[in-house]
């Protein structure tokens, strides 16, 4: 996988060469660049339109509790294409509790919309701006986080906590 | 006294008249949340073709069916609508857990998913397998069909015939725990008094 260079060289010329740092994953080979929580979306921005990646393929977080070596509780990876070269950026930031909040990218991919509702459903990470920030895949009732690390793999007992309907009910 | 009957004239108890009736026409409805929908479709396609025990109207709204087949996992988020589905349908009514998740939750121990359905709402045959063969699903509703012509009654006499044994029996195990003697003073009551 790579990325054309003059896309860090523009990067660099906007945003210093200070502010954010490049990566390779060994395993995949994705491009990463590791920016600020707070400028996340001025990177974002910049990289939609300045640097044509057009296409936001997909936004996910990972917990870091309980991994080897890790700083961070929190990061939050965002998956851009450039449609007309193919190239595959990914941006991520790291968020530590308790400011678990970020500008959300809604205003320049409207498709970010449940992708933020699932990670806000999933991790608790919260997305300033969001038109409408509600779960997406458990119950509105539901209480807790359940990617997130400390949360138990069975749950709270959520699974079971229902009236039992009886035969003669019916 | 000994009675003629004509050619083609039966007698029988309307109640297994209706229980007879009721078990060759059986409308299942398809609540198939999973892959083993898929095995509950072949079932009833061509080749396996459950209509040969008169089950191949799915129909896919409750109102009109009588027999639900929860082919799949079921997540609390599913649970309140298997249940409310289930309100809907008319009695009588009997339901078949297909597949191990369905009746046990399966590999899916996990926070959103109901470890068996039977839990919530009753539950007359269970499946065993993952998927189960179209084969074991027809067995299912073959051994239904011997359920519901047992004990089935015209106007659903069997509930209030259950509920009063319910009720005889919970005076029963009432009568039992008057009946045994009182434990003596406990220690520690004793052991205050020193
Ligand atoms: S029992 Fe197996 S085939 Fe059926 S829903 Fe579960 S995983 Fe799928």
């Amino acid at each position: 996988m790579q990325v054309a260079p003059q896309v860090f060289e523009k990067l660099a010329s906007r945003f210093g060469a200070q502010d954010w740092s490049k990566s390779e994953s060994p395993k995949s080979g994705n491009i990463r660049v590791i920016v600020p929580a707070a400028k996340v979306f001025d990177y974002l921005k910049f990289l939609k339109e300045e640097c044509g990646f057009d296409f936001l393929a997909d936004i996910t977080a990972i917990d870091y509790l309980y991994y080897r070596g890790a700083r961070d509780r929190f990061g939050l990876v965002y998956t851009l294409v450039n449609l007309a070269n193919n190239d595959r950026l990914v941006v991520k930031c790291f968020l530590n509790e308790p400011d678990l909040t970020v500008p959300s990218a809604w205003p320049l991919w409207k498709g970010s919309n449940w992708m933020e509702r699932e990670v806000f459903d999933m991790f608790g990470i919260r997305f300033d701006g969001h038109p409408d920030l509600r779960r997406i895949l458990c119950p509105q009732e539901f209480v807790g986080n359940p990617l997130r690390k400390d949360y138990p793999l069975r749950g709270r007992g959520e699974r079971h906590n229902f009236q039992r309907l009886e035969r003669q009910q019916g | 006294m000994e009675l003629e009957l004509p050619e083609n004239v039966f007698l029988s108890q309307i109640d297994k008249l209706a229980s007879w009736v009721r078990k060759n026409s059986l409308w299942p409805m398809p609540f198939a949340t999973a892959c083993c929908g898929i095995e509950l479709m072949a079932t009833g396609a061509s080749k396996h073709d459950i209509a040969r025990f008169g089950a191949e109207v799915f129909r896919f709204t409750p109102r009109q069916c009588d027999l639900m087949i929860v082919a799949g996992r079921v997540t609390m988020k599913m649970l309140p609508v298997l249940q409310r589905i289930w309100q809907q349908m008319p009695e009588p009514k009997w339901c078949i857990s297909m597949g191990a998740c369905a009746s046990t939750g399966g590999v899916f121990d996990t926070y959103s998913v109901v470890q068996g359905i039977d839990r919530f709402i009753p539950v007359d045959m269970y499946v065993p397998g993952c998927p189960p063969r179209p084969e074991q699903l027809i067995q299912a509703v073959m051994d239904l069909q011997i359920k519901i012509q047992k004990e089935g009654t015209l106007f659903g006499s069997e509930f209030e015939k259950k509920a009063r044994q319910e009720s005889k029996r919970a005076l029963l195990q009432l009568e039992t725990v008057t009946q045994t003697p009182r434990p003596a003073a406990l220690p520690i009551v004793t052991n205050t008094t020193v």
